[in-house]
């Protein structure tokens, strides 16, 4: 049994709490999240130079090749400390993407600007209100021209490239759907900034009309390249979320130990104390949910579905919890814009959100185990 | 990152397996479910079984992996004890029992303050399941705040006299020894006026009660002494040491890694029901309803799981294991309460039957019925909130307005 990152993978780890720490504060966070800018720069610049955003991405595309795991625990860090950077949308969606379905050329075109942090790249799903369905897909890709609407693109005012999950046929369900890869600085390409809850992450509007792109995979192979990518993303996300979560554990135990009520330290009181504790369980469980998803990741695993959903469902409601509850533990101060109880808080639900609900991830969960039948 | 055991792991659990299949049977499809059921009232025939797989075990040193040669043991590591477990586990034997409490608070306990004598008569009869044990610390005045105990030792000479009650006392009925908490000192805060001693459970002057438990079962116990005598050598530590004894037998509390409590009542079994059953808009397994909290659970019980192997894997490397190993109970618990609850609902009126008369031969009504007790015994789900809280994550003790007053002068009714 060997359960647990190397030692080496927990000196990276340390290397990225250490440079994080310092280098991304809550006021780096809210530079971003009060300003017109989608993303910290200087941030940006500097984590590509450590290689960070190519530390999956095999030598032979630029990356460092180093692996899974150590993207798992890179991810952890910059989810404690709220990173924003468009590294999700860039490192877990569009590269994986491309790894995934690319070909031999289109992995060399864009991974290398991706490992060196040229390219930000997104990946545009949803079309409306309610479930991302095959059903819901009304944006075509025909004849290398793609037209129609996304929204909530995360990261895409910023984004060079996007992958858009399209329609290439009239065959019905997933059979015809297909990926594209669009160039959001060219032609027929329209972006408006659209509020959101947490804007240190700015998501958009685009409207393509008639915009050239290319084929990312064969027509038909959309829908799924898109389950396959999403499923990997979920749990490289996971460990952001178990981040945030340590993060707002941390911020709810160092005010219960400073703010006095009624004469005592709030956290000798036990409806602070097992709120806390509440929040650990639950942080620990996704945290061992992250690991084995990790496992599953690294390895190519045929568990690898099961292992994203309940990564997914597990990280999400720990730092859901742990996010209102600190608030909570706060009380009114924690209300307030000045302390970051809100920034977390938001953080949270946009990370809950944008791979897709958890009523989706919760019944794609069981759909797995229905085929593993190993609940 | 792997499950894989080691080089050395593998080696120790291909010649576990080995002794096993030459000692035991493989379980096949019985599942611990019905374990479960057969120990509760710690049967004739299973209390036999139990015993005679005990000292089968001893005599190979697989009954305390991690103790001395000689003792029961092979000076093994925890996870060659993990390992073992595991592949016992896959064996129809009679593993779980009336042991646990002997060999994993009181023994240990005895090992640390009892005298040579005393090791000497006691270790082995207990390892090869000769002689059983129990634990006499909870009161009815007394169970979460266990120091608020009142069981009166006095000195007499070279004995001392013990009144008082006890209760809660899992296998008192089946018992012939335990490690008993009194008060030997009324005039010093609560902690400081307790003594441990180690009593014979045939003394006449013992009267053991079975209680009647909400479940229907019989696992735990009254037990009444009036005018008890025992030798100031069955003292173990110091007069007014008790307390620190006590925490020294609750450190061998451990968490029962790889060990499934919950009797068995997962996500598994509730999806094998839900696939047999009709609700109004289709089979329950299709309801969006019932997925959710399929999945809710799911990640709970594989959270839990993957916790454990985080555990493993620190015992495997040999370093203590990390406060993870704390949430288990809390975990599991209520999950099986939630768990049995939501099945009978989905069995619906049906639900409210038990035992044959009720489906799947009442499985989920015992769960539910059992979940209560596991709530709260061996802490409740709120003190070991409170362990989190304090131990893990260093929030204040709660404010206890006895603990630097005498204990006869403290409130509460005494």
């Amino acid at each position: 049994m060997n359960f647990d990152f190397s030692d080496d993978q927990k000196m990276l780890r340390d290397q990225a709490h250490k440079f994080l720490s310092e280098k991304c504060t809550t006021k780096t966070v809210r530079k971003v999240f009060e300003g017109e800018h989608g993303y910290d720069k200087d941030l940006w610049k500097q984590i590509a130079e450590m290689g960070w955003h190519g530390t999956a991405i095999p030598e032979e595309f630029g990356g460092l090749g180093l692996g899974y795991l150590e993207l798992c625990v890179i991810a952890e860090e910059l989810g404690r400390a709220l990173a924003p950077v468009p590294f999700s949308s860039t490192v877990y969606l569009f590269a994986e993407a491309v790894l995934a379905a690319g070909t031999d050329e289109q992995k060399k075109k864009y991974l290398p600007k991706i490992a060196s942090g040229e390219l930000i790249g997104t990946f545009a799903r949803s079309e409306g209100a309610g479930a991302v369905t095959p059903k819901s897909i009304r944006t075509t890709f025909k004849g290398g021209k793609l037209t129609g609407k996304k929204i909530a693109v995360v990261d895409g005012m910023d984004a060079d490239f996007a992958i858009v999950l399209a329609r290439s046929s009239d065959e019905a369900g997933e059979r015809g759907t297909a990926l594209a890869i669009v160039d959001l600085k060219g032609a027929g390409v329209k972006r408006r900034v659209e509020d959101s809850i947490d804007p240190s992450r700015k998501h958009a509007e685009i409207t393509f009309d008639g915009a050239s792109a290319e084929a990312l995979g064969k027509p038909g192979e959309g829908w799924s390249h898109t389950s396959n990518v999403l499923n990997r993303a979920a749990i490289m996300t996971a460990f952001e979320q178990v981040g945030g979560s340590d993060s707002c554990l941390a911020m709810a135990k160092d005010y219960a130990l400073q703010r006095y009520a009624f004469g005592r330290l709030i956290g000798s009181y036990q409806a602070i104390k097992h709120k806390l504790a509440d929040m650990y369980v639950n942080t620990e469980l996704a945290r061992s949910n992250a690991y084995y998803g990790a496992w599953a990741l690294s390895t190519n695993a045929r568990e690898l579905p099961l292992a994203a959903a309940a990564a997914r469902v597990s990280a999400t409601q720990a730092f859901d919890y742990a996010s209102k509850e600190n608030t909570q533990t706060h009380g009114g101060i924690g209300f307030t814009w000045q302390v970051d109880c809100h920034l977390y808080y938001k953080r949270s639900r946009e990370l809950g959100l944008s791979l897709g609900p958890q009523r989706t991830w919760k019944d794609k969960l069981v759909t797995e185990l229905e085929l593993s039948n190993a609940a | 990152m792997d499950f894989e055991d080691t080089k050395e792991e593998a080696a120790f659990r291909a010649e576990a397996n080995k002794w096993l299949s030459a000692n035991a049977k493989l379980r096949g499809s019985k599942s611990s479910k019905d374990d479960m059921a057969e120990m509760e009232n710690g049967a004739a025939a299973e209390m036999a079984a139990s015993r005679a797989w005990q000292k089968t075990k001893a005599k190979a040193g697989y009954a305390r992996i991690t103790w001395p040669k000689g003792m029961g043991g092979m000076g093994g590591t925890p996870m060659q004890s993990i390992i073992f477990s595991q592949e016992e586990a896959k064996y129809d034997v009679a593993s779980g029992g009336p042991f646990a409490i002997g060999l994993g608070m009181c023994i240990p306990t005895l090992m640390t303050y009892g005298n040579d004598e005393a090791k000497k008569r006691f270790v082995w009869p207990a390892v090869q399941g000769d002689e059983i044990w129990c634990q006499l610390f909870s009161e009815p005045a007394g169970g979460s705040d266990v120091a608020g105990l009142r069981t009166k030792a006095e000195k007499d000479g070279d004995e001392w006299v013990i009144n008082g009650q006890k209760i809660w006392t899992t296998g008192a009925q089946f018992s012939d020894y335990g490690i008993l908490l009194t008060r030997t000192d009324p005039n010093v805060p609560k902690h400081k006026g307790l003594t441990m001693f180690w009593i014979d459970m045939h003394d006449k002057a013992v009267d053991v009660r079975p209680i009647k438990q909400a479940s229907g079962g019989s696992g735990f116990n009254e037990v009444f002494f009036t005018d008890l005598r025992v030798k100031d050598s069955q003292r173990l530590g110091e007069v007014g040491q008790g307390w620190q004894v006590a925490l020294t037998t609750l450190m061998h509390e451990r968490l029962a890694v790889g060990g499934g409590q919950g009797g068995g009542l997962d996500v598994k079994e509730l999806m094998s029901l839900a696939r047999t059953l009709e609700l109004e808009d289709g089979p329950a397994i299709k309801n969006a309803s019932v997925r959710e909290k399929m999945a809710d659970w799911y990640v709970r019980s594989a959270g839990l799981k993957y916790t454990t192997y985080r555990t493993m894997t620190a015992l495997s490397q040999g370093k203590q294991p990390g406060p993870e190993a704390s949430i288990a109970k809390i975990v599991v618990a209520s999950k099986l309460q939630d768990i049995s609850a939501f099945a009978m609902e989905l069995e619906g009126e049906a639900g409210a039957l038990k035992g044959a008369d009720a489906p799947g031969n009442g499985a989920f009504q015992m769960g539910w019925m059992s979940a209560p007790g596991l709530r709260i015994a061996g802490g409740t789900d709120e003190i070991l909130r409170n362990i989190i809280a304090e131990r893990v994550l260093g929030l204040p003790q709660d404010v206890r307005v006895d603990k630097d007053i005498p204990f006869n002068k403290a409130p509460g009714g005494r």
